[in-house]
């Protein structure tokens, strides 16, 4: 089967403020977001991608939908090569790829009636005003906002976070996306309301057979809406597999760390010390070879002079370390 | 609060737990007043204080570590010199002595000596909330509180600074009250719980019995809700419904018009707090059937209302 995105080599360098002295010597240095990051998505498949603040995982996010431009690499999806995307190719591919947002409380327009934030992308996209009444009745009933009155002509501010982020889910289905990147969603709401948002992610995925990424820090959340889920560690994929797989059994030691790290709600749990040292490095500067050296208690020599290949060590289970 | 523990303050936004932290420090909103109780700390009735009382108990005493503490460091001083400040002129110690403090703090927090020559911006999120820990320290409080100490931080970092709380409890028998809206981190480093709801506590008791047997329904909630990787199946059940608006609570209980099991009573009289087991209270009018309720709370189907009522 065709995969419907393919990532190959994808990598994204951002500028940064040079000194005086990097001046003089003609240097540009870059923070490297994303370094060659590749891999495959099916039809219907949902991908969580989890890693710790600047790891990359939003930056791939927003590289794949073509909201920053790539430094190297391709991305295929659905047949567009979406780096080459320009006009009205890249008006009908964004008709088709959409962001849900991570903060619902600022993602809408505070002086906009949701029903005008809601129906911004149909005039974007050149929809027939007739259609509209019809096309929004359709989403809100999917995000389950249908039987809430007078809800359209309210502004943000008389939402609570819950309603907030459903229209935000709303505004982003209302093309009918086929690929979805959904960034920390629920990551500003409350516990008890987050289940539901997730929920409802999860029936609208299901319903509408959506291509999904869901980017998290958070292993628990992306357990419960992603099947796969992809490690990163400073802009480099260390492992990628089955969710059950690597919760049960992960493979890098960097998953490891982070599985161990992840709080549970039980009194009875292992409080012992984690097996990682130090603190993320600086993106400017990584460490060579393996990105996570350094904090490993495994590493060894090799390990700083060759940077380990992404491999594939059970079915559908990648790790990309030297000692597996 | 007993001595020596580490109590968790546990409740959703908008429940009023920063508020009670707050006031406990006597330091509320212009626009707030206290309107009644008590708080006592070590045999002395706070609330009576006056501006020249609190200068001697607040961070000498009582230290607060604000919610965006690690963004409150002055990004134009150096992190040591910050800290020497409030030893120099609040704690009155000289020079050489300071210099000694803040050696120690730092490394009672786990951060380097040296690194108290860094800026701010020079540290990872990490440090400088473990900084702000040194920081509500350095006056040797004997209780401190921290608003959401963990909330922004990654869960390997959240993991070293939690530890950081409980080595400091177990070396220095510090007590701390910790603001939080997550219960894995009650669970990880608390003694005792205090649950919030709309205003009110609504059950409050060592950390075991609140999570493995709570008495309230919203407590039982939360938990259910509470995602958790060591259980076998991946639902998350949400509570149906919104907390209500405070400027017009409900009558009875404020979680009646969210709860599963709201009887005709709920609606009209505020239950009761009532001592359930040794140390451990709830405030519900059907703490009879608490095992009953509990059986039922942990199935998905009691907390399903009609599915298009939006949460």
């Amino acid at each position: 089967m065709a995969s419907l995105l393919d990532v190959r080599g994808l990598t994204k360098h951002f500028p940064v403020s040079r000194t005086l002295r990097e001046v003089a010597r003609g240097e540009r240095p870059v923070v490297r977001a994303v370094e060659d990051v590749t891999f495959a998505m099916d039809q219907g498949e949902s991908v969580g991608i989890l890693g710790e603040s600047g790891c990359g995982k939003t930056t791939t996010g927003r590289l794949l939908l073509k909201l920053v431009e790539a430094s190297e690499g391709t991305i295929t999806l659905d047949g567009y090569d979406v780096r080459a995307l320009k006009g009205p190719d890249l008006k009908r591919f964004r008709r088709h790829a959409q962001l849900v947002f991570q903060n619902p409380f600022d993602a809408l327009n505070p002086r906009f009636t949701l029903r005008r934030s809601i129906a911004e992308p149909l005039l974007n996209a050149g929809v027939p005003k007739g259609e509209w009444d019809d096309r929004i009745a359709a989403v809100l009933k999917r995000v389950h906002l249908s039987g809430v009155s007078d809800l359209m002509e309210k502004f943000p501010h008389q939402l609570s976070g819950g309603q907030l982020q459903r229209v935000v889910l709303a505004r982003a289905l209302i093309l009918e996306p086929t690929f979805i990147v959904a960034d920390e969603p629920v990551s500003m709401l409350d516990v008890s309301v987050r289940a539901g948002i997730l929920n409802v992610m999860r029936e609208v995925r299901e319903t509408m057979g959506l291509t999904a990424i869901y980017i998290s820090h958070d292993l628990a959340l992306v357990r419960y809406v992603a099947p796969r889920t992809i490690v990163m560690y400073l802009g480099k994929i260390v492992e990628d597999g089955p969710t059950d797989a690597v919760i049960s059994r992960p493979l890098h030691p960097y998953a490891r760390a982070l599985v161990a790290a992840v709080p549970v709600p039980r009194v009875d749990q292992d409080r012992g010390a984690l097996p990682i040292t130090g603190m993320i490095p600086d993106a400017r500067n990584p460490p060579s070879g393996c990105r996570f050296r350094d904090r490993c208690p495994y590493a060894v020599a090799r390990c700083a002079e060759e940077v380990p290949a992404l491999r594939e060590l059970a079915p559908g289970h990648r790790a990309a370390c030297h000692l597996l | 609060m007993p001595e020596g523990e580490v109590v968790g303050l546990v409740g959703e936004s908008g429940c009023g737990k920063t508020t009670a932290a707050r006031a406990l420090t006597g330091v509320v909103p212009a626009n707030a007043r206290i309107a009644g109780g008590r708080v006592t700390f070590g045999g002395r009735d706070l609330l009576a204080f006056g501006a020249k009382d609190w200068d001697g108990v607040r961070w000498r005493q009582i230290a607060f570590i604000p919610q965006s503490a690690m963004n409150s460091l002055d990004p134009v001083y150096r992190v040591g010199t910050q800290i020497r400040e409030v030893l120099r002129h609040r704690g009155g110690l000289g020079r050489g002595e300071s210099d000694r403090r803040v050696d120690e703090l730092f490394s009672m927090v786990g951060i380097a000596p040296e690194r108290q020559q860094d800026y701010p911006h020079q540290f990872s999120g990490g440090m400088r909330q473990r900084a702000a820990i040194a920081l509500a320290l350095a006056l040797n409080p004997r209780l401190v509180i921290a608003d959401e100490p963990v909330t922004a931080l990654d869960v390997i970092v959240q993991r070293q600074v939690l530890d950081t709380f409980r080595d400091l409890q177990v070396r220095l028998g510090l007590s701390a009250i910790l603001v939080t809206h997550d219960i894995s981190v009650v669970a990880y480093a608390c003694d005792r719980v205090v649950v919030m709801y709309a205003g009110k506590v609504v059950e409050a008791g060592p950390v075991r019995a609140v999570l493995e047997a709570p008495s309230h329904p919203y407590t039982m909630g939360l938990y259910n809700a509470f995602p958790d990787l060591g259980r076998a199946s991946g639902t998350l059940v949400p509570i149906e419904g919104n907390p209500p608006d405070l400027r017009d609570p409900p009558k009875g209980c404020r979680f009646a018009p969210r709860c599963p099991f709201a009887v005709a009573k709920c609606r009209e009289a505020q239950p009761p707090t009532v001592t359930v087991a040794p140390g451990h209270t709830a405030a519900c009018w059907r703490l009879d059937e608490a095992p009953q309720l509990r059986q039922l709370a942990r199935e998905e189907q009691t907390w399903l209302r009609s599915s298009t009522s939006a949460a």
